[in-house]
């Protein structure tokens, strides 16, 4: 397995794609992003892990607006993330994101689903879009499918194409909340496999996931939250083998034993 | 496979053997296929369980309703044929009028008892219930709107014609200009000068838009570029319309007031319709917009609108929007009609419309913010199409609503197609116990072939619509 020249070969240390600086987000009255500060290089493959409700999924989701922060700063690609609609709207079409529950379009075909965006946002031709989709289809592995609807497919399969809707904006970041979550166990191999082949690939990504063996094979910083907070930020090894905080090691201890 | 029982192990006797030649492939008992399969399975197997004392007197109990259901809707159904059809009279030959729908009793040819439809009474009356008064030399122009409008709307239907879309955009732009043109003769007062001049400013505004767009003036014009842009194709539309519209086509004026029965009729439902669904749809928008100031001011309209009746809603604008005009200047009767319309339905349908936005998943809506795609792209592109299919139900029933609510404008004075039925019945060289009923029955058949024409459609669209996204 080509564990570790896929971890540390691409990073360029140089090139911060993620600043977040003390960043605090509330929802209403509840404090559920406490201080965050993480920085994140190109290349770097982060896993994010931890309990339910300890704002891993909001963490991310304040990454492209789909969630405000209140307090902070964010800035991804150099460019600052605030209520400025031009700002958002450029984050956003360098950063892809895949859903937990696909959130395909349902009223459009699979290949429609994934040149929407290259049409509408980035002004393609459509032929070139469509071109471009196909190649990604292909590199998700389901070229065939690409006039059905998200409906006659498969749960692997629709996470497959909501993969490849994301990379035919070809984003430099790709985000990932619990992409397999919501699969059956003969389908979350599929999914991983895909994302393994775009981690050897070299993009950067950020993975909220309970897959600790997709952590271990591919990341090069595992981080631990708990209550908004980031607890433990190690590299796998150090991080599975030895954990120092004691939220983590009981985290550890319930995920790894079943 | 065949086990042969050995001496030893058979107590029982097996039965199992192996089949030497295929069993032959027996047709179906008829309780299952064709004609009699349908009977079954629909009407008489729900009477035929008498295995149990409660089955039994359940099965009665079907055969009892079922007896009592087909004795009513079978005398029911008659009636109306037998009046309508078998019984009614269908021509004067003799020019008598009324006579020729009186019984011998009453001083005509027909048996006492005879209460059935009189339709040349109806005939006599066609024009009148479909036109109005306008003046009959110059229907050619109502014939010329109506095909013109079928037509254009079969083409946008259907499915296996090219440039559907075209057609669609010019059924909603040049047709209602050309049948304002057809039907009120055109040639309106316009002060000429003026539309050239709102022409040019329009055309500037363009330019604006257009260079703003390019990045070439100050920030701040390039930063509304779009709006520079849009405000100025509205304006030249306008003026282009107002131009055409004061052009003499040496057309005979008819006034509105001119027109009445079927042709009123259509022409408020079909501007209502037309336009209720865009203005409700930007009306629900706004309504769950995230600025206050829109929200506030969508919901004021939505809950005013819906909070007064549409016989209000005309009444005032007929008879007490005069009174806050300032003085010289007069509204047409029908245009104030037809805004009151527009308005009211527009009201009703952006609550259609919001019911079905509300059932999209918020997913839908992440979805298309991760793309990238702008709000106006998210709810053209992904939101609407999914909202407005899920509520077709809703819309079509506001629009047979809106149908039939058309009948309220005879409150100020214009005369719709029922509006026309009733004043023909005052016609006394008509008179008949039956003239009543039949010009109801005549006018109801009208709706209902609307009505249920429109039913009909929404039920093709919905399966249209499932079959392409296949759940």
């Amino acid at each position: 397995m080509a564990q570790t020249t896929t971890k540390n070969a691409q990073i360029d240390a140089d090139d911060i794609m993620i600043s977040m600086k003390g960043v605090n987000k509330w929802f209403g009255s509840f404090h559920v992003l406490r201080d965050i500060n993480l920085t994140v290089y190109k290349g770097e493959r982060i896993v994010i892990c931890g309990p339910s409700g300890s704002g891993k999924s909001t963490l991310i989701r304040c990454l492209n607006r789909l969630e405000e922060h209140q307090a902070g700063d964010i800035t991804v690609q150099g460019i600052t993330l605030n209520n400025d609609l031009k700002n958002i709207d450029e984050i956003r079409r360098e950063v892809g994101m895949v859903f937990q529950h696909f959130n395909l379009f349902p009223h459009l075909s699979i290949l429609e689903n994934c040149t929407l965006a290259p049409i509408w946002v980035r002004r393609m031709p459509k032929a070139k879009a469509e071109e471009i989709a196909m190649h990604y289809l292909e590199r998700v592995k389901i070229p065939e499918q690409a006039l059905k609807y998200p409906g006659q497919l498969s749960g692997g399969q629709q996470q497959r194409v909501a993969i490849a809707r994301a990379l035919c904006m070809e984003p430099k970041l790709m985000l990932f909340d619990e992409p397999t979550s919501a699969l059956d166990p003969e389908m979350i191999k599929e999914v991983l496999d895909t994302m393994v082949g775009l981690a050897e690939d070299g993009m950067s990504m950020i993975c909220v996931t309970h897959e600790m063996g997709f952590a271990r094979k591919v990341a090069n910083r595992v981080i631990f939250m708990d209550e908004g907070q980031i607890i433990e930020e190690k590299d796998p090894e150090s991080f599975f083998n030895n954990p120092e905080n004691d939220r983590t090691k009981l985290f550890l201890s319930q995920i790894l034993d079943h | 496979m065949a086990k042969t029982p050995t001496a030893k192990s058979s107590k029982v006797k097996s039965p199992e053997f192996v089949r030497s030649e295929e069993a032959p492939l027996l047709p179906p008992p008829a309780t299952e296929a064709g004609i009699t399969g349908w009977l079954w399975h629909n009407i008489f197997e729900s009477m035929a369980d008498f295995h149990s004392p409660l089955a039994a007197m359940r099965s009665l109990f079907m055969i009892l309703f079922s007896l009592v259901l087909v004795y009513v809707f079978g005398t029911q159904i008659y009636g109306l044929l037998d009046f309508a059809i078998f019984s009614a009279v269908f021509s004067d030959p003799d020019g008598v009028k009324r006579e020729a729908c009186w019984t011998v009793q009453q001083g005509g040819s027909l048996p006492d008892g005879w209460h059935a439809a009189c339709w040349p009474f109806v005939v006599a009356k066609q024009k009148f219930a479909l036109f109005g008064p306008f003046p009959s030399e110059e229907l050619w122009r109502v014939y010329l709107a109506l095909v013109a409008g079928a037509a254009g709307l079969a083409w946008v239907m259907i499915e296996r014609l090219p440039f559907r879309r075209q057609a669609g955009f010019l059924m909603l732009t040049v047709y209602p200009l050309a049948t304002f043109i057809l039907l009120t003769g055109g040639n309106i007062e316009v002060a000429m000068t003026r539309v050239a001049i709102w022409f040019v400013f329009g055309l500037a505004l363009i330019s604006v838009g257009r260079l703003g767009n390019a990045g070439r003036l100050g920030t701040v014009v390039n930063e509304f570029a779009g709006s520079f842009a849009g405000v100025g194709w509205l304006v030249v539309a306008f003026s282009t319309v107002a131009a055409i519209a004061a052009f003499d086509f040496n057309l005979e004026p008819v006034d509105t007031g001119d027109w009445g029965g079927l042709l009123i009729t259509l022409v408020v439902a079909v501007t209502g319709i037309v336009a209720s669904l865009p203005l409700g749809i930007i009306l629900a928008l706004g309504r769950r917009s995230d600025m206050p100031v829109i929200s506030v001011l969508c919901t004021i309209f939505i809950e005013f609108w819906r909070g007064v009746p549409l016989i209000t809603v005309l009444f005032m604008a007929s008879v007490m929007l005069p009174l806050f005009l300032p003085a010289g200047v007069n509204f047409d009767n029908l245009l104030r009609a037809l805004i009151g319309v527009m308005l009211f339905s527009a009201a009703y349908m952006a609550e259609v419309v919001r019911g079905g936005l509300q059932a999209i998943d918020k997913g839908q809506y992440e979805g298309a913010d991760a793309v990238g795609l702008s709000y106006w792209q998210k709810m053209r592109l992904i939101i609407l199409p999914q909202a407005l299919t899920h509520v077709i139900p809703g819309i079509v029933n506001t629009f047979i609503g809106l149908f039939k609510d058309t009948t309220l404008v005879s409150i100020v004075g214009i005369f719709d197609l029922l509006g026309a039925g009733q004043s023909a019945i005052a016609d006394a060289a008509w008179s008949t116990p039956v003239q009543a009923i039949t010009m109801y029955l005549y006018v109801g058949i009208i709706f209902f072939v609307f009505c249920f024409g429109m039913s009909r459609y929404s039920i093709y669209m919905e399966n249209k619509l499932s079959k392409s996204r296949r759940h």
